[in-house]
């Protein structure tokens, strides 16, 4: 039976609201502003004000050594502060054509698969604590803790670790690390089930994600995005799998894809990278060879001229490091980093329009954006 | 003379101090248990085990600074949480801690007063206390608290339907509207209600944890919204009443749930007479037990579960739980027919 | 004599609060007022032995529908713009010709009263009259008042239906 629309708008004006959130706000991970018009209690749209963490890295490298740049870029994403440093040396690498020995390598896949799983850590606890799940934020930092302490027992540090040097690593891997990290990744099999047992298929849960911010495939290309929002989407792209780095070429391991492209989908992938980057980490430390920690590096640091560009996949997405060289100095002439988080984040306009307030905070921590790799 | 006005207001001020200690001791119980369930220990350096936290607390939030708004409405503004906090307080007048009992000769029976629209009462009184978080957001004179505080008390005056239906079976089971018929009936029936009217008793609980205001209910008052919420403006001693309100309204709840499904101050199986040894245990501390483990799960809940959205919030008040209270009821009713 | 203490003190006060309902210029003080008043009228349902009765008029009238009110006058901005060519004793006009409707009802209603007699329900069947002010309630409810009842029933479930059409955006 048809029924006519009845056109309300003179009788009940509803004006759109505009409503500020943050820059300090307990959700927005950071100093994030959005700016979001509603409608009653509808998101007509949205406007991301960024900018608050800008501390020019990128302008304070060009007067820092190629080496000293690798202090910086553990701030920028200083979740997964491994995976930067990774990146940099990485792309540093690649212009200067230096060979990095099987043993460097074998530890930087170790590093970066525990930084994976740090970073998720992490977001999986805020991710779930917005959403009301609070007691998961404290398991997600039990299991992160073990994480920091193996790191500090390689490198000295918590957060920002400089753990990479161009050519290598600056030291070896301490004796009985690789026990330990065996260890840990026996622990941390179980503690991802509990954090499954507790949110995967919990009524709640799914309400509050499944078919929240839906981008389909294309959309997601379109935009930019990389990481476990682009493959939440269907899109089977990982920079591991596709440009293989480090030594990820010798590692087995599967890529989780999503299909519905909402807020659930990323979550599963997430979650099943956790399994993946343990199998990885298993992989790797049992099959560490020995060698020389650093390749061949001259002693003073001066790519050729040119310009490069390299990406490797950190838990946030594509981290990708363009740098040019003038061949004369020991700076680099320009050194321009494409950050995960800040093209990522770049969806959070098309996600959010049509959802309620309460969604936002669910969606930026879907998008799990981090404001130190977004401003820079 | 003596059983007129001394025996009731000796009842009214042992039943009111015992229920502001446990409200104020409820604060620490909730972020200890929270904390056993987070891996971690609460609170532990005031006073052994972090006894004597709630004290510290106290006197920290009556030392406060009591900053009322400039435009603020001052005397709605003082009234809200006196309003919110009084309701939760007086309910206590009709729930039944025991039977009569036999102390220095005399009959006394545990409850203050036992009103024959007892169930009716409590009800009552417990819609009046949404006046106060009404209240509190438009006394704040600022947009956000207002209407957080009228999307919390239309949260309220929603559950407050399921749970008055449900109510209304437990009311058929027992053919009475008094708790301490109520009660009894459960001793005569040999069960308590909670058994035989299963629906009725998850209808219950979980608009009790609405009523309250209790996660996974509670997105009016997360901090994670935008809005913070109708209690933003307020600090100091005012800001305490509400949430102790709260958390004597969860008390409330408890002891209502506790006297309406789970047999009030009767033992477990309290018609077989081979456990008679459990007699040992008075009446009121069956009843305190039975409410402290509501209590437990209360805040059980609150540490697991996510929160629902307001929109999914109220759908499932309006959608789900109505029509199962109101077709429990139907049942309960043709049951009753049938069987008598 | 305590009940006429009583019974007067409680109609001071509901006679006092109405008057503030009606004279005070702030509309959100004049419904909370009005709550204060339906209190009060519960207390004099107590004291007329109806407990009943007085634990709804709490539910009902003082916890749900001023509650109704009350949302409606905070949300709603009721600045009226002043209307012109407008009749300036229209306003006493009305109120004195609803006085003396009042007025008149009230009158027929006591005189109807004194007419009959108040006995207490005795419900054949039963020895005597039926305990409880509840019990009386039901009983009138369901046998002598029953269509009144369902049509009062009707009456909310038209007017709820007719608020959800007015106030949804699509059906």
């Amino acid at each position: 039976m048809e029924t006519p629309a009845v056109h309300h708008g003179a009788m009940f004006d509803t004006n759109e609201l505009v409503i500020n959130m943050g820059p300090q706000h307990p959700s927005t991970h950071g100093v994030l502003r959005v700016v979001l018009r509603l409608d009653g209690e509808k998101v007509v749209d949205a406007d991301v004000v960024i900018g608050y963490l800008h501390r020019g890295i990128e302008k304070l490298s060009e007067n820092r050594n190629w080496t000293q740049i690798i202090l910086l870029t553990d701030r920028m994403d200083y979740v997964a502060a491994a995976t930067n440093n990774v990146g940099y040396c990485e792309t540093v690498e690649k212009l200067m054509s230096i060979e990095v020995p099987r043993h460097a390598r074998y530890v930087r896949t170790i590093l970066c698969e525990l930084q994976r799983i740090a970073s998720h850590c992490l977001w999986v606890g805020t991710h779930a604590m917005d959403i009301g799940a609070m007691t998961v934020f404290l398991y997600a930092f039990r299991e992160r803790e073990l994480i920091l302490d193996l790191f500090e027992e390689f490198c000295g540090a918590r957060l920002t670790y400089n753990s990479m040097r161009i050519g290598g690593l600056p030291l070896d891997i301490p004796p009985g690390w690789d026990k330990k990290v065996l260890e840990f990744c026996m622990i941390m099999g179980s503690k991802v089930d509990e954090y499954e047992e507790l949110l995967t298929h919990n009524r709640i849960w799914l309400e509050r994600t499944k078919g929240i911010g839906i981008i389909s495939g294309p959309d997601a290309v379109a935009l930019g995005l990389s990481g476990p929002p682009l493959r939440g989407s269907g899109v089977p792209r990982d920079v591991r799998k596709d440009e293989p780095y480090a030594a990820y070429d010798e590692m087995t391991f599967d890529v989780p894809v999503g299909s519905a492209g909402d807020t659930y989908d990323r979550y599963l992938v997430r979650m099943e990278e956790f399994r993946q980057s343990l199998r990885i980490i298993r992989q790797a430390t049992e099959g560490i060879p020995e060698g020389p920690i650093v390749g061949k590096v001259p002693r003073l640091i001066k790519p050729p001229a040119g310009e490069t560009y390299h990406a490797i996949e950190s838990p946030k997405g594509e981290l990708g490091y363009f740098i040019v060289s003038d061949g004369k100095s020991t700076n680099p002439y320009r050194f321009r980093v494409r950050p995960p988080s800040f093209c990522n984040l770049q969806g959070l306009r098309a996600l959010i329009r049509g959802h309620l307030v309460a969604d936002v905070v669910a969606l930026i921590g879907s998008l799990d954006v981090v404001l130190g790799e977004v401003d820079r | 003379m003596i059983d007129q006005f001394v025996i009731p207001l000796l009842k009214i001020v042992v039943v009111l101090n015992a229920t502001l200690l446990g409200v104020t001791y409820m604060v620490l119980l909730e972020r200890k248990v929270i904390a056993w369930a987070q891996s971690r220990l609460g609170p532990m350096r005031v006073g052994p085990y972090g006894i004597l936290q709630p004290v510290a607390d106290a006197v920290k939030l009556m030392i406060k600074e009591d900053i009322t708004p400039v435009r603020a409405d001052k005397w709605v503004f003082t009234a809200a949480p006196i309003i919110s906090m009084v309701p939760a307080l007086i309910v206590y007048a009709v729930i039944p801690f025991g039977p009569t009992i036999h102390l220095f000769g005399r009959p006394v029976s545990l409850y203050i007063a036992d009103v024959n629209v007892g169930l009716l009462y409590i009800v009552s009184v417990a819609s009046v206390g949404v006046y106060g978080i009404i209240l509190a957001g438009y006394a704040s004179n600022s947009k956000y608290p207002l209407l957080a505080s009228l999307r919390a008390s239309a949260q309220l005056i929603s559950y407050e339907v399921a749970v008055t239906l449900t109510l209304v079976s437990v009311i058929l089971m027992a053919r009475s509207l008094s708790m301490v018929s109520i009660v009894n009936a459960q001793y005569n029936a040999g069960v308590w209600f909670a058994f035989v009217q299963p629906v009725a008793f998850v209808i219950f609980f979980i608009g009790g944890l609405a009523e309250t205001n209790r996660a996974p209910f509670d997105l009016p008052e997360a901090e994670q919204e935008l809005t913070g919420g109708f209690h933003t403006e307020y600090s100091g001693m005012r800001f305490a009443l509400f949430f102790l309100a709260e958390y004597a309204n969860m008390i409330v709840v408890s002891s209502v749930a506790t006297t309406l499904f789970f047999g009030g101050w009767l033992r477990p199986f309290p018609n077989v007479a081979a456990l008679h040894f459990l007699d040992v245990v008075p009446s009121w501390m069956w009843f305190l037990v039975k409410s402290f483990v509501f209590l437990y799960i209360f805040i059980w809940v609150r540490a697991t579960l996510p929160r629902y959205r307001y929109d999914q919030l109220m759908r499932i008040g309006w959608k789900l739980l109505i029509p199962l209270a109101i077709a429990n009821l139907v049942v309960t009713g043709i049951v009753k027919v049938l069987i008598g | 004599m305590g009940q006429a203490i009583a019974f007067y003190t409680l109609a001071a006060f509901i006679l006092g609060f109405a008057v503030l309902v009606v004279s005070t210029k702030d509309t959100v003080h004049s419904v909370l007022f009005l709550v204060l008043d339906f209190l009060f009228v519960a207390a004099l349902y107590v004291l007329l032995g109806a407990p009943f009765l007085a634990a709804i008029q709490v539910l009902v009238y003082a916890g749900g529908i001023v509650v109704l009110y009350l949302f409606v006058v905070m949300l709603v901005n009721l600045k009226r713009p002043p209307e012109a060519h407008q009749d300036p004793h229209r306003r006493t006009k009305l109120g004195f010709g609803l006085a003396v409707a009042v007025l008149l009802e009230l009158g027929a209603i006591a005189t109807y009263g004194m007419t009959r007699t108040g006995s207490p329900l005795v419900v054949p069947g039963t020895n005597g009259p039926l305990p409880g002010n509840t019990e009386q309630v039901g009983w009138l409810l369901y046998t002598s008042y029953l269509i009144p009842f369902e049509i009062a029933s009707m009456l909310l479930l038209v007017a709820m239906i007719g608020a959800i059409v007015l106030a949804k955006r699509e059906l």
